[in-house]
């Protein structure tokens, strides 16, 4: 059975299409079978943060309105196999998209896919909803930051509320923390949210802890998603992060200041 | 970058930003003209499978539109599959 699950966050710019492509990516390269959706109608940007912004030929609004098929509209990704992408219109506006127009492409994506990843707008409105809707799951990225959690804890509100599986009262949407731009020197300074104080605030299982890493806007400089980039700590700190998705039990890295000694300060580089 | 690497004479892999300007001009060039003109790649699609669809039996769900925008160039690739012959036969017949 195809699980759906949305990246989502309320606040904009905390990394929900960062997140999105680097686990999509990663459940492809273990070989489920995945999809991600671009939700952002009007503001399309992850065929830019996979990569495929060249190969965009007809998008979710095409399919809603029948203009093409589903199986057109979808790019298939050619570094992994398994991974395809559903990018967002980027002339239309949300208004575009309707409830049963995504139902019918996310019935469709079932029957082929494992895993259906629907990467949210910034915001709680119609494009936002729509994407948390179908959800199984839902991956709430969150930066140690007052805003940023605020928002959070109201899309937890909202996904409790307002999506298929709360108004058909069936087992509530399963959520998951991930905190990214996690910065531990800044919290050892007491400069930055700790973590133990966001999940008390948000109450939810930790799902992973992306540290603040330059790899990221190097990824998206070059539209290869930062999972790729195995050298780096937020490359690998999102395959563990993917790990634990499936189940897997892997230790959070990443959360203690990398001691320099006198040697790393005088030849060392900064953070990978 | 530390100091050490001036001597070390260490190039490292090329900037990224470069290839990010250049993405980025790619695709906005192809945006920015498709703001003042509707979208006419659904309907080049549609029109096209119409015209194949009158000489042979297509099915419109094997329509594959494939593109690459380029700066100078970009490619559109329509790949339409065909019946086997007996097939075409058997729609010929039926009409």
């Amino acid at each position: 059975m195809a699980q759906v699950v949305v990246v989502t966050s309320g606040k904009g710019g905390v990394g929900k299409t960062t997140s999105s492509a680097a686990f999509a990516t990663g459940l492809a390269q273990r070989g489920k079978k995945t999809v991600v959706i671009d939700f952002d109608v009007g503001l399309r940007n992850l065929d830019l943060i996979m990569g495929v912004e060249r190969r965009v030929v007809f998008d979710i609004v095409n399919v809603i309105q029948g203009e093409a098929r589903l199986n057109q509209a979808l790019i298939r990704d050619k570094r992994v196999e398994t991974l395809s992408i559903l990018p967002a219109s980027q002339t239309r506006d949300k208004d575009a998209l309707t409830k049963e127009g995504v139902q019918k492409i996310i019935e469709e994506l079932a029957k082929e896919f494992d895993y259906i990843l629907c990467d949210s707008p910034a915001g709680i409105e119609k494009g936002a909803l729509l994407a948390l809707y179908f959800a199984d799951q839902a991956i709430v990225v969150t930066n140690p930051e007052v805003s940023s959690v605020r928002d959070s804890d109201r899309i937890l509100g909202v996904l409790q509320s307002r999506s298929k599986r709360a108004e058909e009262k069936r087992d509530p949407v399963k959520e998951h923390l991930l905190v990214t731009r996690f910065d531990p020197a800044r919290v050892e300074r007491g400069e930055m949210l700790k973590l133990e104080d966001i999940q008390e605030i948000l109450s939810i299982p930790l799902l992973g802890v992306i540290p603040e890493s330059e790899s990221v806007l190097r990824a998206s400089n070059t539209g290869t998603p930062v999972i790729m980039d195995g050298e780096s700590n937020a490359g690998q700190a999102y395959a563990d992060a993917v790990a634990r998705f499936l189940g897997e039990e892997k230790p959070h890295r990443f959360l203690e200041p990398e001691r320099k000694g006198l040697f790393k300060r005088l030849f060392g580089g900064r953070a990978a | 970058m530390s100091w050490i690497d001036f001597f070390r004479g260490k190039r490292k892999e090329p900037a990224s930003a470069a290839a990010a300007k250049e993405r980025l001009q790619i695709v906005l060039a192809h945006e920015r003209i498709g703001r003042t003109r509707e979208d006419f790649l659904p309907k080049l699609q549609q029109e096209l499978v119409a015209v194949v669809a009158r000489y042979v039996a297509i099915d419109p769900g094997k329509v594959n539109v494939n593109l690459d925008r380029g700066g100078d160039m970009s490619t559109l690739a329509i790949e339409i599959e065909l019946p086997a012959p007996a097939a075409m036969r058997v729609a010929a017949q039926a009409r």
